[in-house]
């Protein structure tokens, strides 16, 4: 009698697991061996063309997708050679999309600063159709180009340049990528509910992000706040206003 | 529960005896921070003001009787800030770098428990729409607003930051001068600097050099309900005790009157 109180004991626990497990793999053999009685075909029936409404149409209907108004190769214009002056990529950058003299970014150049060089007649204006368009729709019209900004944030937050740029000696490529070296510019995607940007809402649905400049979010500044050391700067009122 | 120190502790100063009333603090704070406005302000307890302005009197007939001003703008608590430890939403937050109480509009829910617990009644609900959702959108009425200061929409709470976009702009000045310290007069708040009599002093109350930290270390400097152990940190300056003496609903015998000051 001892003998045999003493072994069950502790088998019974294990037993009890391996018969939990063979419950539910005796479940999975029932759903997968007779899919339409069990249920299974049905079930999956619903849950990937609604899995696949979610992640992938919706997203795609969520986004209106506009090209820019100007084709723009930003690779010609920081090349080292035949670009503008600057020995490194980032004061190349900062020739256009520069600081003013008190520390706010310029953004988007406006076109006097495309006119800076091109008001030179040496320079290459005018041989490919985008730049004939640019010639004859905005510079002798004096307009502004309407560009669309892919990374225009909410009216409620702020952002110093400066403070990451020239503080934080942070490169553009950081959080732009390679934006300076692309020679076309990508669609911009409107977010038709927020009417935010794709770059700013995320490029993934889940908002699993492998770049930065594939969403910029609360989050996403938070984090890398964090990860440089710098949680001071997650305080409310340093990136809202 | 005591929280240690951060490195600027921005306050302010408001001397009551050169304060003459005239509004300016009002106006320049509405039109600095995008404060709306209705088309019918008559009712006052819908009507939105960062910086309020109070009247009172020692409440004697005609040849003693004496008026003074009360420029009421955010206190800023620095110890158990009421609002801070009742919002649910984590909207309103006390930032120990700068000393000053956060309002984030987009975060705020509406429930109004910050105006609840707010002693001196600083913080404002948006009844309506103000300048976020006016549809259609006044013509040149952008022209007037702030970009540096986001509009509230209807349902959220609005109260005085500090000026804490001229904060901002100060940094951005100083680090294109590739500074990290701010001078003195390069962050003062809009009704600091409006003032007329200059009665209204900004600062950094921790920094010994500015004018602030000598003020509010006065005699004659008082807190509003300083009993309270919320630590405001904007001081008033005045020499005559019955104005100290409504600041706080002091008992006659409890407040000891400053030097040879006249009562």
């Amino acid at each position: 009698m001892e003998n045999q109180a003493h072994s069950s004991q502790k088998p019974l626990k294990k037993g009890w697991f391996i018969s939990l497990i063979d419950v539910v793999l005796s479940y999975y053999s029932y759903l997968i061996s007779q899919p339409f009685r069990s249920g299974l075909v049905y079930f999956l029936a619903g849950l990937i063309p609604s899995l696949a409404l979610g992640w992938l149409i919706f997203p795609a209907l969520l986004y209106s997708k506009q090209p820019q108004p100007l084709q723009f190769n930003h690779a010609i214009h920081t090349h080292p050679q035949i670009g503008i002056e600057g020995k490194t990529e980032e004061e190349r950058c900062l020739q256009c999309h520069g600081f003013r003299e008190d520390g706010t970014f310029t953004g988007i150049p406006n076109l006097a600063t495309c006119m800076k060089c091109h008001d030179d007649p040496e320079s290459t204006l005018g041989e490919t159709p985008e730049e004939e368009k640019f010639n004859e729709e905005y510079v002798a019209l004096g307009k502004e180009v309407p560009w669309l900004l892919y990374h225009r944030q909410p009216d409620c937050v702020y952002f110093s340049h400066i403070a990451h740029v020239k503080m934080g000696k942070q490169e553009c490529r950081t959080c732009h990528g390679d934006h300076g070296r692309s020679e076309k510019l990508p669609l911009h995607q409107r977010n038709r509910i927020s009417t935010y940007s794709r770059n700013i809402w995320g490029y993934n649905i889940a908002g699993y992000v492998r770049n930065p400049w594939e969403r910029m979010k609360m989050d996403n500044c938070a984090d890398c706040h964090t990860k440089t050391g710098h949680e001071e700067n997650n305080a409310c009122f340093v990136c809202h206003k | 529960m005591k929280q240690e120190e951060g490195k600027h502790k921005y306050g302010m100063v408001i001397d009551l005896d050169k304060c003459i009333g005239c509004g300016t603090c009002m106006v320049a704070c509405a039109s600095e921070n995008n404060v709306s406005v209705r088309t019918d302000e008559s009712d006052k307890e819908r009507s939105i003001a960062w910086m309020q302005l109070f009247k009172i009197t020692n409440g004697k007939p005609f040849p003693q009787t004496e008026v003074s001003y009360f420029p009421r703008p955010c206190m800023h608590c620095h110890n158990n800030t009421p609002c801070v430890s009742v919002c649910p939403a984590s909207a309103t937050h006390m930032d120990y770098h700068t000393g000053i109480v956060s309002q984030i509009y987009t975060r705020c829910i509406g429930c109004r428990y910050c105006q609840a617990a707010c002693p001196y009644h600083a913080r404002y609900f948006n009844w309506y729409d103000g300048y976020a959702f006016i549809q259609p959108f006044p013509k040149g009425l952008e022209r007037q607003l702030s970009p540096e200061i986001s509009v509230r929409m209807r349902g959220v709470v609005e109260k005085c930051s500090f000026c804490h976009h001229r904060l901002m702009r100060a940094r951005t000045r100083a680090y294109a001068e590739g500074r990290r310290e701010l001078e003195e007069h390069e962050y003062i708040t809009a009704c600091a600097e409006a003032c007329p009599t200059q009665a209204i002093t900004f600062g950094d109350l921790n920094n010994p050099k500015h004018k602030v930290a000598r003020l509010s270390k006065s005699v004659y400097a008082f807190r509003l309900l300083e009993k309270l152990g919320t630590e405001p940190k904007v001081y008033y300056l005045s020499t005559r005790n019955w104005v100290r003496r409504m600041a706080d609903n002091y008992r006659p015998d409890q407040l000891e009157p400053v030097g040879a000051v006249k009562t």
